[in-house]
């Protein structure tokens, strides 16, 4: 270890604001992939079955209609 | 000879095959980074002009490294995808688009904080700063083109050339260093003869470059299996994920509404 103690670690030699912070932004933003990737595939899967219950609903109303229209004659 | 790889331009192959090497991907860039970023910060010696500044080393090379090698894989993704007409190829660039920028954009903003320490201002525009600011906007510009097309085909065609005429910036960032004069140090580690750095400063960064390079891997297979299915989403075996999702998080609910 190149530091005594933990607050030696905070100070950097005097650039502890400029390290730190830079890591800070580093792990952010990687975080902030990580979570908006990991995401991603629920994201896809509920905005497919949204659109494939309305698909279904609307073929079902297609179908009832053609039948009301049948039992009309 | 190369016939083993044709399973693999199928859509459902290769969203599987993200899945299987995701772990591998995952487990070896959260041990390399752990490692070499606290060997860095707290184990490697300081520098002897820099001090302990030098340590956003750690971090600014190797995403500055990547940010690079993003792009040339980008680029020859969107080649492949142009010249073989390979579906998946042309997914990957958009995959691989966001991870490359915020790549970029760390190597500034790690570069800019590094900067004000020693040289005294947080930006100055000399070659390697600009060429790579202008990597960043050409990954912004690939992402905003695939965005701008409704058709994805067209849309993957066009992000493809850009990222083809793009990638001409990529030696002009490798290159601007000794080409002009600039603030910006020369290359230490990719010298032919020995490296001009310290072992007890070169391991660790290694390990984060490997880091960084495992984390793109893993991101970019998680997105790419995304992409996927978003291009496959009318085929069966999506639909058959879909309705499996379905069952899984809606069970109980749709019990309840179903009844006849």
């Amino acid at each position: 270890m190149q530091f005594n103690s933990f607050s030696e670690v905070l100070a950097m030699g005097g650039y502890g604001a400029y390290v730190w912070s830079s890591v800070a932004i580093v792990f952010a933003v990687l975080l902030m992939l990580i979570v908006h990737s990991c995401t991603a595939k629920n994201r896809t899967l509920r905005l497919l079955r949204i659109e494939q219950e309305r698909a279904e609903k609307i073929s079902q109303a297609k179908v009832a209609n053609a039948q009301a229209l049948f039992d009309k004659r | 000879m190369w016939k083993w790889l044709h399973p693999y331009a199928k859509a459902e192959t290769a969203y599987n095959l993200c899945y299987r090497l995701l772990p591998y991907f995952s487990w070896l860039a959260a041990i390399t980074l752990i490692a070499g970023s606290i060997w860095g910060l707290l184990y490697a010696p300081s520098d002897y002009q820099q001090g302990d500044s030098f340590r956003i080393i750690y971090f600014h090379v190797p995403t500055a490294i990547w940010s690079m090698g993003a792009y040339t894989s980008m680029a020859i993704c969107g080649l492949i995808g142009i010249v073989w007409q390979i579906k998946n190829a042309e997914l990957a660039v958009y995959a691989m688009a966001p991870v490359g920028a915020a790549f970029t954009f760390l190597a500034l903003v790690t570069g800019a904080v590094w900067g004000k320490p020693m040289w005294g201002a947080w930006w100055v525009w000399d070659a390697r700063l600009t060429s790579e600011l202008i990597l960043l906007f050409l990954y912004l510009g690939v992402i905003a083109l695939y965005n701008s097309f409704e058709d994805k085909r067209t849309a993957a065609r066009a992000a493809s050339i850009l990222a083809i005429v793009g990638v001409v910036n990529v030696p002009i960032i490798h290159y601007s260093v000794e080409w002009w004069n600039t603030l910006h140090q020369g290359a230490s580690i990719t010298k032919f003869d020995k490296p001009s750095i310290s072992p007890d400063m070169l391991w660790p960064l290694l390990l984060n470059i490997a880091g960084f390079l495992f984390i793109f891997a893993a991101i970019v297979c998680l997105r790419l299996a995304n992409q996927i299915l978003i291009n496959d989403a009318r085929r069966p075996w999506v639909k058959a994920l879909v309705e499996q999702s379905s069952t899984e998080s809606t069970s109980s609910v749709k019990g309840k509404h179903n009844a006849v």
